[in-house]
C-alpha cells in the first residue's frame, strides 16, 4: 500500500531579485540600534575628524553620539525653542546651530554654554553652516533672507535677500571660502558669491527644494525637492543633467557614499534609496518603519543613520569582515554527529527481539485536509501564495475546484478575493488563478449586490484587469515594434529566436497572459 | 504452417491474468495457495512468496472460472468458453477429468448440498447475449474424458458476470441479480421475485450480490455504490432492506468472510471497506491499493483476503486488514502513450505502467522490475477527471538520464506540460529527480531524443512540439550552491512550419528534425541549419539515421506512402520506393531498420539495410491492426545464425505493440506462443503448433472485446 503524497509546491524562480556587488555591500550591516530621541530628528552631521562623532539635532536638543556609542556623549540643551541643523566645523572644534527662536548659537563642542549668539534674523534660522576658511558662518532663514557672519566679532557680514519664501537648505563650498547654495521653497537654487553681492546662478528645480548637495568636486550639485531629485551641472552655468523620480513622496535628504560613486536619497515615502551616480539607476534600496528626515553615511559608509519623523535615530553598522564570515558559518554549521545516532548506535544484543519503529509521515494541514478530502478547509489552511495556487492547482484537478471555492460567506469569500485580486496578475499565478475567478464570478453571480465589501473587491478586480489588460496592450505595442527592428535590422536567417533574448521571454509571457485576461475580462463584464 | 523456418512471433508480457475470473473464482487451499484463471491456463500462486508454483494448461480457450471441488479440497474445476470443464489436482498440477459441456461456459458454480452436480452459465442457444444458469449432472465414469448430458435449467437470463449470482445458506436457494431485478430461486419451494424499483432515477441496478453463509440474507452492490442487505425474502412481498453507503461510484465485488462476521467491498476508489455485519456503522478501511477493485477473494479459514485490480495486479491481505503480498503482472495501462524503450542499464523494457509511473519490465526474467513514479501526485480514483499521463520519455546512451514529458488536458486551451529530467542514482539504483521544466513548450511535444554520441561530455536532449519549434536542453554545470542542472540550450525554428519528428545521428553530429515536407539537418555543436531535404508531396512519418556503416544515410517515410533514403554526404535523394509505412525503426546494434506497413487491417514486416533498397527479410501479415510502437532489445546471448533472413536477429529481438498487445519477433526453436493482451483483456499463454490457431485466437478476441 502506498503512502499519501503530499501536494507538491512548486519552485517559482524569483523575480527581479539579482544579487549584483552592490546589493552584497549594502546589505552588509548589522541589525539597527534604534535610539529613541524627543522629537522628530531634522539633521545628523558627521564631525569632519576621528573618532567621527556625529551631532543629531532633534526637538530643542542637539546630541553628540562617539561612533559606537548607544548614550550621547554630550547634549546641548541650552536652546530656547526647536534647535536645527548642528553642524561641525571642518576642525571638528565648533558646532553651529539654527534655532526657531531666529537666533544662531555657536558652540564649543568641550563647552555646554554658547560662546557667540548671532541675532539678526528675525524667524526662524534652519540652514547653518561654515565657510571653508573656518572664519565665517552662513546661515539661511524664513524670513528669505540668508546672511554672512563673522565668529571673531560676532557680527553680519552681508545680508542676502534674493529668496522670495523660506530658506530651508543650504551648503557651503569646501574648496573656494565664497561661495555658498541655497535652496528655498520658491522652487529656486541659488548660488552666492561672498565677493559681490548677489547670486551668480539660479537654478530652477520646480519643486520646494529640501536638500542640497555639491560633489566633493564641486562642479555638479544635487538638489531635492518634492518627489524629484535633480542633478545640475555647475560648470556649465547651471544646466540641469539628470532629474530622478524614483520615490512617490516628498525626497527629504541627500548624502553622498564615501567614495563619491552612490548617492543616496531619504524621503518621507520610509525608502532610503542608493543611486550609481554614472548612470542614476537605483541599485539599492532601505525600507524604514517611518518617514525619514535625515540622512548621514559615516566615513568609509561604516555606518548609515537615518532620522524619523517619529523622533527614532536607526544606527546601522557595517559588519566586520570576521562577523560578515561567522554568521554565514554559524549557519552552515549543524547538530553534531552525536545528536542524529543518538540510540541509534545501539547494538542489539543476541537475543534481543527487535520492534522497528513506524516511520512517521508529516503532512501539512493542508495535505492532512485533502487526504480527508476536506477541500475547503485545504484551501482555507494553505497560507503562502505559492502553497495557496499549489492547493487551488491540485483542487482543480481533483475536480474538486468548485464545490472548494463555493458555500462561503462574506467573510470567507472576501479573503479569497483578497488573494486572487492580490495575486492574479503575477504571471507566475496567472493560468490557475484565472479560471478560479472565473468560478467564483458563476458561483457567486446570483448573489453579487448583496454585500458591500464583496461588491467593492469585485470593482477592484474589474480595475485591476482594465489596468492590466492596458498594460499589455502597450507592451505588444513596443513588441509589434521590436519586431519591426529586428527584421529589418538583422539579415534573413534560420534561427528566429535566441532562448534568453528578453524579446522571446516578453513575448512568451503575453502571449497568454492576454489571452487569459481577456477571457475574465468579459466574462466580468457579463457578471457584475 | 509457417513459411519462415524458426521466425516466430511470441506474444508475452508476464503474468496474464483473465482478471474478470481472477477474484471471483480465484480460491485459497489452506491459505497457501491461491488459484486463478489467467488467459488459457490456470495459475497456483504461492501466497507466502508470491511465486507460481503451476501453470494448469489444457483448455484450448480462456478460462472463466476456478472453483475448489466441495467434497474434496486438493481438487478444483475450472471452465472455459471452449466448452469444458476440468478437474485437477491443483497441488501436483495433475489433470484428473475432462468433462465436455459443449456450450460456451462464463461461470461455474457449485454447493456441497448439491454433489455430483455443477452450475454453469452458458448462453441460451438461439442468442448469444441471452445467458441461463444450467445444472450440470456429472455423470460417474472413470474415464479421462466424460461428456455430460444431463442438464436442467435453473434460471433463464440471468448475468455472466460470475459475481451476479451466488448461492445462499450452504445451497438451499440461489441467488442471481440482473439490471434492476433480483431472482432467488428455492430448491425446496419454487423461485421468487425481488423487484427493485428505479426510484427518483438514481443508478441503482446491481452490479453483483453475496449471499450471507449463515443467515438468510443477501447483500447486493449497485451502480450508485449502495450496499443493500435483503432479508425476509422467503415471504412474498414481505421482504425488508437495509442500505449501505460509502463507495461513491459502483461497487464492483462484494464477499462475506466465511463465518459472515464481516462483509468486505471493493469499487473504483480502490479503497477495501470491511463491514461488520449487523455492526454496519463500523467500517474498517484499507486505502491506496494502487488501482479498481474488480474482485475480492476470501480464503476458506478466513484469514487471508485477496483483491484483483484492473492493472493486472493482486493484493493478497491479511484479516487484520494489512497487506501482504502482491502479485504483479506487465501493468496495464489505460494506453501505451511513451515509446517502447529498453533502458540502457537493466536492459528492462520501459513503458506506460500504473497512472502517472513508467514500468521497468525485464525482458529476460520476465518480471517487472518496478514502477518509477514520474507524476509524484496523488492518484484520485475517479472516474471522469483528467489526471497527468507520461507521454514521452527517453533515455540517454549510458541510462544516466531519463526525460519523461507528462501532460494533462482539461481543455484545449489548457494544456499542462512538465518536462523532467532523472538522473540515475548509483545507491539507490533508480532514477531520481533531477529538474522540472513547467510549460517547456506551448504545445504538445511530438518527439524527444538524447544525443546519443559517445564521447561528447554534454548531454543534448531536443525536444519538438506542435507550437513550431524545437528547443535544444542541456546539462548546466554546477553551481556551488546546487548540483547540475538542465537549462534551454537553443530554440529552433523553420518558416514557421509544425516539426514533427527528431532524431541524432549515430555520433551525434548531425541533428534532423522534419517539419512537414522538409526535413532539416542542423549541427549541434554550433546549432547552425546545415541543409534541408526534401521529398514532397506528403508530410514526413518517421526519421531515422542509419547506424554503424550505413551511418551516412538518413531515411524518412512520408504519409503519401513513400520511404526516402538520402545520402548525407551528397546530400541527394540515394533510392526511395513506394510504401505505406506506419512506424520505421532502426537497430542500435546492426546496421539493419525495420519498417511496418499496415496494409487491410494487416501489419507487414519489412527489414532491411539502408544501402540498399531490397528487403533482408519479409513477413507479411505479422499481427492484426496497426503497430504502434516498437523497440529493438539486445540479446543477452548473440545467435549465430548464418541464414540470410534471421541473420538480422542474432544481437536484438524485435517488440512491438499493436493496438492490442505486447508482441516481440524472435527465432527460436522451440514452438512456444505465449500471448498477452495489454489493452483490454488479459489474454492467455498457450503452446500451440500452428500459427492459424494464434491467429485465430486474435479473432476470437476481438469478437469478445466488441
Amino acid at each position: 500500500m502506498a503512502s499519501f503524497k503530499p501536494t507538491k509546491i512548486p519552485i517559482y524562480p524569483k523575480l527581479g531579485e539579482k544579487v549584483t556587488q552592490d546589493t552584497v555591500y549594502w546589505k552588509n550591516y548589522k541589525a539597527p540600534v534604534q535610539i529613541k530621541e524627543f522629537g522628530a530628528v531634522t539633521n545628523i552631521h558627521f564631525s569632519p575628524v576621528a573618532p567621527h562623532n556625529y551631532a543629531v539635532t532633534a526637538f530643542t536638543r542637539i546630541h553628540i553620539y562617539g561612533p559606537f556609542s548607544q548614550e550621547p556623549v554630550k547634549s546641548f540643551t541650552r536652546f530656547k525653542d526647536t534647535a536645527y541643523c548642528g553642524r561641525y566645523r571642518s576642525d571638528g572644534q565648533l558646532l553651529v546651530a539654527g534655532c526657531e527662536d531666529s537666533v544662531v548659537r555657536l558652540f564649543d563642542v568641550s563647552g555646554k554654554v554658547a560662546l557667540r549668539m548671532f541675532k539678526g534674523h528675525t524667524k526662524a534660522v534652519h540652514v547653518t553652516d561654515f565657510t571653508s576658511e573656518r572664519y565665517h558662518i552662513f546661515t539661511g532663514s524664513d524670513d528669505y533672507t540668508c546672511r554672512l557672519w563673522d565668529i571673531p566679532n560676532a557680527t553680519e557680514l552681508n545680508t542676502y535677500q534674493e529668496h522670495t519664501d523660506y530658506i530651508r537648505c543650504g551648503v557651503t563650498s569646501k574648496l573656494n571660502r565664497d561661495l555658498f547654495i541655497t535652496g528655498s521653497y520658491d522652487h529656486t537654487l541659488k548660488l552666492f558669491d561672498a565677493r559681490v553681492d548677489k547670486s551668480v546662478i539660479t537654478m530652477d528645480h520646480g519643486q520646494p527644494v529640501e536638500s542640497v548637495l555639491l560633489y566633493p568636486s564641486e562642479g555638479l550639485v544635487v538638489s531635492a525637492g518634492g518627489r524629484y531629485v535633480k542633478v545640475w551641472d555647475l560648470l556649465k552655468g547651471g544646466q540641469p543633467l539628470v532629474s530622478l523620480k524614483n520615490h512617490h513622496k516628498t525626497v527629504t535628504s541627500l548624502c553622498l557614499s564615501s567614495n563619491g560613486q552612490r548617492l543616496l536619497s531619504a524621503s518621507l515615502d520610509r525608502h532610503v534609496k542608493v543611486y550609481n551616480t554614472t548612470n542614476f539607476r537605483v541599485v539599492h534600496n532601505f525600507d524604514y518603519a517611518a518617514s525619514v528626515l535625515s540622512l548621514a553615511l559615516a566615513p568609509d559608509d561604516e555606518s548609515i543613520i537615518v532620522g524619523m519623523t517619529n523622533g527614532v535615530l536607526s544606527i546601522k553598522h557595517r559588519k566586520s569582515p570576521e562577523e560578515s564570515k561567522e554568521v554565514s558559518h554559524q549557519q552552515r554549521r549543524r547538530p553534531s554527529y552525536r545528536v542524529f545516532v543518538k540510540g541509534k548506535n545501539y547494538m542489539p544484543k543476541q537475543d534481543d527481539y527487535l520492534v522497528s519503529k513506524p516511520v512517521r509521515e508529516y503532512l501539512t494541514k493542508y495535505d492532512k485536509h485533502l487526504k480527508k478530502f476536506n477541500i475547503s478547509k485545504a484551501l482555507d489552511s494553505a497560507l503562502k501564495p505559492e502553497v495557496t495556487v499549489a492547493v487551488i492547482k491540485e483542487l482543480d484537478r481533483r475536480g474538486t475546484l468548485k464545490n472548494a471555492l463555493a458555500g462561503r460567506d462574506e467573510k470567507a469569500l472576501s479573503e479569497l478575493l483578497h488573494f486572487i485580486t492580490k495575486n492574479m496578475v503575477d504571471f507566475r499565478f496567472a493560468p490557475v488563478l484565472v479560471p478560479a475567478a472565473n468560478m467564483i464570478l458563476d458561483i457567486y453571480r446570483s448573489v453579487i449586490g448583496q454585500s458591500p465589501v464583496v461588491d467593492r473587491q469585485l470593482l477592484y478586480l474589474q480595475d485591476l484587469l482594465q489596468k492590466e489588460i492596458n498594460y499589455q496592450q502597450e507592451l505588444l505595442d513596443v513588441l509589434g515594434m521590436l519586431d519591426t527592428l529586428f527584421a529589418s535590422s538583422v539579415p534573413r536567417k534560420e534561427l528566429l529566436s535566441q532562448p534568453h533574448s528578453d524579446s522571446f521571454m516578453l513575448f512568451v509571457y503575453f502571449k497568454f497572459k492576454t489571452k487569459n485576461s481577456k477571457e475574465i475580462k468579459k466574462k466580468g463584464e457579463r457578471n457584475i | 504452417m509457417v513459411e519462415h523456418g524458426d521466425i516466430r512471433v511470441v506474444h508475452r508480457g508476464g503474468i496474464a491474468r483473465y482478471c474478470r475470473f481472477l477474484c471471483e473464482r480465484g480460491i485459497f487451499c489452506c491459505c497457501r495457495f491461491l488459484l486463478c484463471g489467467s488467459g488459457y491456463e490456470v495459475k497456483v500462486f504461492s501466497t507466502s512468496t508470491e511465486e507460481c508454483i503451476h501453470d494448469l494448461r489444457a483448455h484450448t480457450d480462456l478460462v472463466t472460472g476456478v472453483l475448489l471441488r466441495p467434497s474434496n479440497h486438493l481438487q478444483a474445476y475450472s471452465c472455459s468458453t471452449d466448452g469444458t470443464v476440468r478437474l485437477w489436482d491443483y497441488t501436483d498440477g495433475i489433470l484428473i477429468k475432462t468433462y465436455v459441456i459443449g456450450y460456451p461456459i462464463y461461470s461455474i458454480y457449485t454447493s456441497a448440498n448439491h454433489s455430483g452436480v455443477l452450475f454453469v452459465v452458458t448462453p441460451t442457444s438461439d442468442k448469444r447475449s441471452e445467458f441461463q444458469l444450467v445444472a450440470v449432472h456429472l455423470p460417474q465414469s472413470g474415464d479421462q474424458l466424460v461428456e455430460a448430458r444431463e442438464f436442467s435449467a435453473v434460471l433463464s437470463d440471468v448475468s455472466s458476470n460470475p459475481a451476479a449470482t451466488s448461492f445462499g445458506r450452504g445451497g438451499e436457494y440461489i441467488a442471481s441479480a440482473k439490471g434492476l431485478q433480483l431472482e432467488v430461486y428455492f430448491f425446496k419451494k419454487q423461485k421468487f421475485f425481488l423487484k427493485e424499483d428505479n426510484k427518483k432515477g438514481g443508478k441503482n441496478t446491481f452490479t453483483c450480490l453475496a449471499c450471507h453463509p449463515k443467515d438468510d440474507c443477501i447483500a447486493t452492490g449497485h451502480e450508485d455504490g449502495k450496499i443493500r442487505l435483503w432479508r425476509n425474502f422467503n415471504h412474498k412481498k414481505e421482504y425488508t432492506y437495509t442500505t449501505l453507503h460509502w463507495h461513491h461510484s459502483a461497487v464492483s465485488s462484494l464477499c462475506f468472510t466465511p463465518e459472515g462476521t464481516n462483509l468486505l467491498s471493493g469499487g473504483i476508489e480502490s479503497v477495501l471497506v470491511q463491514w461488520r455485519y449487523n455492526q454496519e456503522s463500523q467500517r474498517d478501511f484499507l486505502p491506496r491499493l494502487g488501482a479498481a477493485i474488480t474482485h475480492i477473494a476470501v480464503s476458506p479459514d478466513g484469514a487471508l483476503f485477496c483483491t484483483s485490480h484492473s492493472d493486472n495486479k493482486i493484493t493478497i491481505i491479511r484479516s487484520s486488514i494489512q497487506v501482504s503480498a502482491v502479485i504483479q503482472g506487465l501493468v496495464k495501462g489505460d494506453s501505451v502513450r511513451t515509446d517502447l524503450m529498453v533502458d540502457p542499464r537493466s536492459k528492462a523494457l520501459v513503458l506506460n505502467g500504473k497512472p502517472g509511473h513508467l514500468q521497468f519490465y525485464s525482458l529476460q526474467r520476465d518480471k517487472l522490475l518496478y514502477n518509477l513514479d514520474i507524476v509524484q501526485q496523488e492518484y484520485i480514483h475517479q472516474s471522469g477527471l483528467e489526471q497527468f499521463e507520461v507521454v514521452k520519455a527517453a533515455f540517454d546512451a549510458y541510462g544516466n538520464w531519463l526525460a519523461t514529458v507528462e501532460e494533462r488536458k482539461q481543455k484545449p486551451t489548457e494544456l499542462e506540460l512538465n518536462l523532467k529530467l532523472w538522473a540515475f542514482d548509483e545507491q539507490t539504483q533508480s532514477f531520481m529527480l533531477n529538474t522540472t521544466i513547467s510549460a517547456p513548450h506551448e504545445a504538445r511535444i511530438t518527439a524527444m531524443c538524447f544525443c546519443h554520441s559517445t564521447d561528447s561530455q554534454t548531454t543534448v536532449l531536443v525536444s519538438v512540439s506542435k507550437d513550431g519549434h524545437f528547443k535544444a536542453w542541456q546539462l548546466a554545470p554546477a553551481t556551488h550552491t546546487e548540483g547540475p542542472s538542465w537549462s534551454c540550450d537553443f530554440v529552433g525554428a523553420y518558416h514557421s512550419l509544425v516539426p514533427e519528428c527528431c532524431c541524432f545521428s549515430a555520433d551525434g553530429s548531425l541533428l534532423a528534425v522534419s517539419f512537414q515536407e522538409v526535413v532539416t539537418v542542423w549541427s549541434p555543436a554550433s546549432w547552425e541549419l546545415l541543409t534541408t531535404l526534401s521529398q514532397p508531396p506528403g508530410a514526413i512519418r518517421n526519421l531515422c539515421f542509419g547506424q554503424l556503416t550505413c551511418s551516412k544515410y538518413l531515411l524518412g517515410t512520408t504519409d503519401k506512402n513513400l520511404l526516402c533514403c538520402w545520402n548525407l554526404l551528397t546530400c541527394s535523394l540515394e533510392w526511395s520506393t513506394s510504401m505505406d509505412v506506419s512506424l520505421l525503426l532502426s537497430d542500435p546494434f546492426s546496421e539493419n531498420m525495420a519498417a511496418f506497413c499496415c496494409q487491410a487491417g494487416c501489419t507487414d514486416l519489412f527489414v532491411f539495410k539502408p544501402s540498399e533498397p531490397r528487403p533482408l527479410f519479409s513477413h507479411k501479415a505479422v499481427c492484426l491492426g496497426k503497430v504502434t510502437r516498437a523497440v529493438f532489445a539486445p540479446r543477452e546471448k548473440m545467435l549465430e545464425s548464418c541464414e540470410e533472413t534471421s541473420q538480422w536477429l542474432n544481437h536484438s529481438q524485435l517488440y512491438f505493440v499493436t493496438q492490442y498487445m505486447v508482441n516481440t519477433q524472435h527465432n527460436e526453436a522451440t514452438w512456444h506462443y505465449s500471448r498477452e493482451a495489454l489493452k483490454n483483456m488479459g489474454l492467455c499463454i498457450r503452446i500451440f503448433t500452428d500459427t492459424f490457431l494464434v491467429y485465430k485466437s486474435v479473432y476470437r478476441l476481438r469478437w469478445l472485446m466488441s
